[in-house]
């Protein structure tokens, strides 16, 4: 039967799945279908797994058979290629990873393996993570799937396009600065950033550790919040990891929110116009839903970016240091070590990478430590107390996701700074810790998806969910 | 103003060939970066509560996986190899 792909939930396919209206191999099947009648053009996928089917036929094997029964199992995943599946390719869309294969599973994927979903392959990405268009992977953009002159967003482009195009029924991405959001809110579909620590970054590599996590993207809240449900918790793996046992039995309630709106949001130059008018007409209609609307005072919310974009780069120098030519990766040979390590990471690196490691190894150095990287810390900690004291009158803080809706391929390249302010309101959660959510609120003139974001308080992403 | 010798310099340090060409597009890009993130130099540090500062995390360095676990796994992905040691060029 032809299943519709296009309105389909985790749970309309655990339903379909279950009564047996179609198999675990046939709803991959549609999937594997679109793919290839779109991927030449869209780029999401960088592989497509050849053990999809044996994987689906699996879980069909176990569904018949009554085995470990739960709403993920034969559920199609799209993997960001940031995200180690043991024995699988994996090359976070950098050159310098050429042929790498992952020793062991992510934590976040040995959850999935035990529900029994069905990776159906690899996606694009921003090299390494770093930035938010897909136009610094090595292999290509991400194109739009809503309009394909333009770019899917980053970092996790591919995640997103693959969700919007009916690719995979959902993906996982990884959030640095906004890496699930912004491609989210570009192809319209919904991205979760979980709280920091919240799902383990045990085989997730490193972009910046005091800001990554990993997080899923669907087309509704309710799919995000099943995938989130699967992947959350402690692990041993990763000292930083951390969920609370009990829930905390603060749902979302339809009517009462207490939202809080920052003041001189849009103080900041380049915002889109319609960005600014989609975001107060939400505002509205939450507010004749019978939410309250506040506005709440985030004094240094105007410096996270300033902040974000020292912090990131002094840890992304530090995380890419472990790319020598080595111990893996694509080794290219001078005639002394000092040779092999400066064409391998000057060749396998590409440039946005290479731009990230020079900064922050200039805010790392002796003599600039204090004004920048050290001055960023504490002004981070102050941010942090100021959404603490926000969070006391208000459930939580509602922005737009990006200043802009998709923008064309090619538009920011030339300018890194432009490319940077694309994450003004995102870098903020993770700078701070909190859960944020993007979540679609409507088209642009062009036709063009926007979102909105939702903040809340530190392990509270239930108030996100109904 | 970052210079020219600042950007080599960097990229030393960062064990990264650069041609001139991008030395050169570097230094503006890398100079207007540092001018923007400068602003937070403008923030007026207040005191903030012990429970803000973020601290880091540590676990014991040990019971982490059954040892020899994943050598052969690990071993297989270097670009150069001895048997179980992994093959570098002359350090000194």
């Amino acid at each position: 039967m032809a299943i519709d792909l296009t309105t389909l939930t985790i749970k309309k396919a655990h339903e379909g799945l279950m009564s047996g209206d179609f198999t675990a191999v046939e709803l991959s099947q549609a999937y594997l279908e679109e793919i290839k009648n779109k991927n030449a053009d869209i780029n999401a996928y960088l592989e497509v797994y050849e053990d999809v089917v044996k994987q689906a036929e699996e879980a069909d094997r176990k569904i018949k058979s009554k085995i470990n029964i739960n709403l993920l199992i034969g559920i199609p995943f799209a993997i960001k290629d940031n995200i180690l599946i043991d024995g699988r390719k994996v090359g976070a869309a950098s050159k310098i990873l050429e042929g790498y294969v992952a020793p062991y599973d992510a934590t976040a994927i040995s959850n999935l393996k035990e529900k029994g979903v069905v990776f159906i392959g690899r996606v694009n990405m921003d090299e390494f993570a770093m930035g938010g268009s897909t136009e610094n992977s090595a292999y290509g953009v991400t194109k739009n799937p809503v309009d394909t002159s333009r770019v899917a967003g980053g970092s996790s482009g591919g995640s997103a396009a693959a969700v919007a195009m009916n690719g995979a029924l959902v993906a996982l991405g990884s959030d640095t600065g906004g890496s699930v959001r912004q491609p989210a809110s570009f192809c319209g579909v919904v991205g979760l950033k979980p709280t920091y620590g919240a799902v383990s970054r045990h085989g997730l590599m490193a972009m910046g550790s005091s800001l990554d996590v990993i997080g899923p993207i669907g087309k509704t809240v309710e799919d995000v919040e099943i995938i989130f449900d699967a992947i959350k918790g402690q692990d041993k793996y990763d000292s930083t990891s951390f969920y609370p046992h009990e829930e905390s039995g603060q749902r979302c309630p339809l009517t009462t929110l207490k939202i809080g709106v920052p003041k001189r949001i849009f103080d900041q130059g380049g915002i889109d116009e319609e960005v600014k008018k989609n975001f107060n007409d939400t505002i509205s209609k939450l507010k004749s839903l019978g939410h309250t609307i506040i506005d709440i005072d985030l004094p240094n919310i105007s410096h996270a970016l300033g902040v974000y974009y020292v912090i990131m780069p002094a840890e992304v120098s530090s995380n890419m240091a472990r790319f020598d030519g080595v111990k893996y990766g694509n080794i290219k040979k001078g005639d002394t070590l000092l040779e092999d390590y400066l064409n391998t990471r000057g060749e396998g690196f590409g440039k946005e990478v290479r731009r990230r490691i020079m900064l922050g190894t200039y805010v790392l150095s002796s003599g600039y430590y204090d004004a920048y990287y050290g001055k960023a810390n504490k002004v981070r900690n102050v941010i942090r107390a100021d959404f603490t004291k926000a969070f006391k009158e208000v459930d939580v803080i509602l922005t737009p996701t990006a200043p802009t809706p998709a923008f064309k391929i090619g538009e920011k390249t030339k300018d890194p700074l432009s490319m940077y302010l694309e994450d003004i309101f995102t870098v903020t959660a993770n700078l701070v810790g909190i859960p944020a959510m993007s979540v679609p609120s409507g088209v642009s003139s062009e036709k063009l998806p926007l979102s909105i974001q939702i903040m809340a308080p530190h392990f509270k992403e239930e108030s996100f969910f109904v | 103003m970052i210079e020219i010798k600042d950007i080599q310099k960097l990229a030393t340090l960062s064990r990264m060939k650069i041609s001139p060409e991008e030395a050169e597009s570097l230094r503006s890009e890398i100079d207007s970066i540092l001018g923007y993130v400068a602003d937070i130099n403008k923030v007026s540090l207040v005191d903030v509560p012990d429970e803000e500062m973020r601290r880091n995390v540590f676990r014991d360095d040990k019971d982490s996986n059954v040892s020899g676990e994943y050598t052969e796994k690990l071993l297989a992905l270097s670009p150069d190899r001895d048997g179980n040691y992994i093959k570098v060029k002359k350090i000194l």
